[in-house]
């Protein structure tokens, strides 16, 4: 008759695992199915000089952050003064996919916020950014020197997250 | 039935709009697979809602490929191998069957065969109860009958 009880309450313990590790995890959180691919290729316009096209094979031979950024994105704000501090100590280039943006909000916000981008690229559309999987600003891929997608950060870049992850995975990179 | 009537055309009545409001002239057929396969998409910026129901930019947007790709005579199954390379298995409402969801598809049936079996064994634990009623030998009942023979007799100080 032990098991009466005993059953009941292993389904509840195992029940309560279960949703105590669902409570870890942020939904938001979702892994980018780019881990370990090519970055998807694309040619855009860059924000400060319309006639300049960029494509990501450039970066070749060299670690670098695509960081996709806009004015009307709130987050943006809160990783700013990060990236501004990574820009100011020559971590890594960054480039800029300024996401759903118009030209002029884009530079003004840049004047008033600082510009830690070696340069940013213009998708209006959002086309590029639907071909990066993007669902919500700011997401940052770290680029590998073979064009290879080694990670993504969805959300602003903390200072935990670039010190815990960041860091560490572009000093193995370049290494 | 009327009290449900204006919340039903309300909501009918701002659907159609949501609906018209986004192109200068929908194909009724182009719509009609838009739907289909827009409702078994995940919106990624609201999560709980198909890419079909929210209004999120990025739904719209993603709509909007959709449209795109049914115009260039795109297949279902390339418009969602679309999505999935660029949203992952997440973006669908209906996740394939792989390793990472082997647990999430099996386990309702194993719940139900769990339940069952568990139902079968405890109908039949309580058969063989009821079937193995005790039958007493003759000598030991007389015995039972003697002593509530005794119990029944008056007592007598």
């Amino acid at each position: 008759m032990k098991a009466k009880f005993v059953i009941p309450l292993a389904i509840f313990g195992v029940l309560c695992v279960f949703l105590a590790i669902g409570l870890t995890k942020d939904p938001r959180q979702v892994p980018s199915p780019f881990i370990g691919k090519p970055a998807p290729a694309f040619t855009l316009a860059k924000l400060h000089e319309p006639d300049v096209k960029f494509s990501p094979e450039e970066m070749k031979g060299k670690v670098w952050l695509l960081n996709v950024w806009a004015s009307w994105c709130v987050s943006c704000r809160v990783e700013h003064p990060v990236l501004n501090d990574m820009s100011r100590k020559g971590i890594v280039p960054i480039v800029g996919l300024n996401y759903k943006d118009q030209r002029a909000d884009a530079t003004k916000w840049l004047g008033q916020h600082g510009d830690p981008y070696l340069f940013s690229v213009w998708d209006i559309d959002g086309k590029v950014g639907i071909d990066y999987g993007v669902y919500g600003a700011p997401e940052t891929f770290v680029i590998d020197k073979q064009g290879i997608i080694r990670h993504k950060h969805i959300g602003p870049v903390t200072p935990e997250a670039l010190e815990k992850t960041i860091l560490p995975l572009l000093a193995k990179l370049n290494a | 039935m009327k009290r449900l009537l204006a919340p039903l055309l309300l909501a009918a009545a701002t659907l159609a709009w949501g609906q018209s409001a986004e192109i200068a002239n929908p194909d009724p057929k182009v719509e009609a697979r838009l739907k289909a396969i827009a409702h078994e998409l995940r919106c990624l910026v609201c999560q709980n809602q198909t890419i079909a129901d929210s209004d999120a930019p990025l739904a719209v947007d993603l709509r909007q490929q959709t449209r795109k790709m049914i115009a260039e005579g795109k297949s279902d199954d390339e418009i969602r191998a679309y999505m999935v390379e660029r949203y992952g298995d997440f973006v669908l409402y209906k996740p394939p069957f792989n390793a990472a969801t082997a647990l999430l598809w099996v386990a309702p049936g194993l719940l139900v065969v769990g339940g069952l079996a568990g139902l079968v064994v405890l109908l039949r634990r309580r058969r063989e109860a009821t079937a193995a009623a005790p039958t007493p030998d003759p000598a030991r009942r007389k015995e039972i009958e003697a002593l509530l023979a005794a119990e029944d007799e008056p007592r007598r100080g």
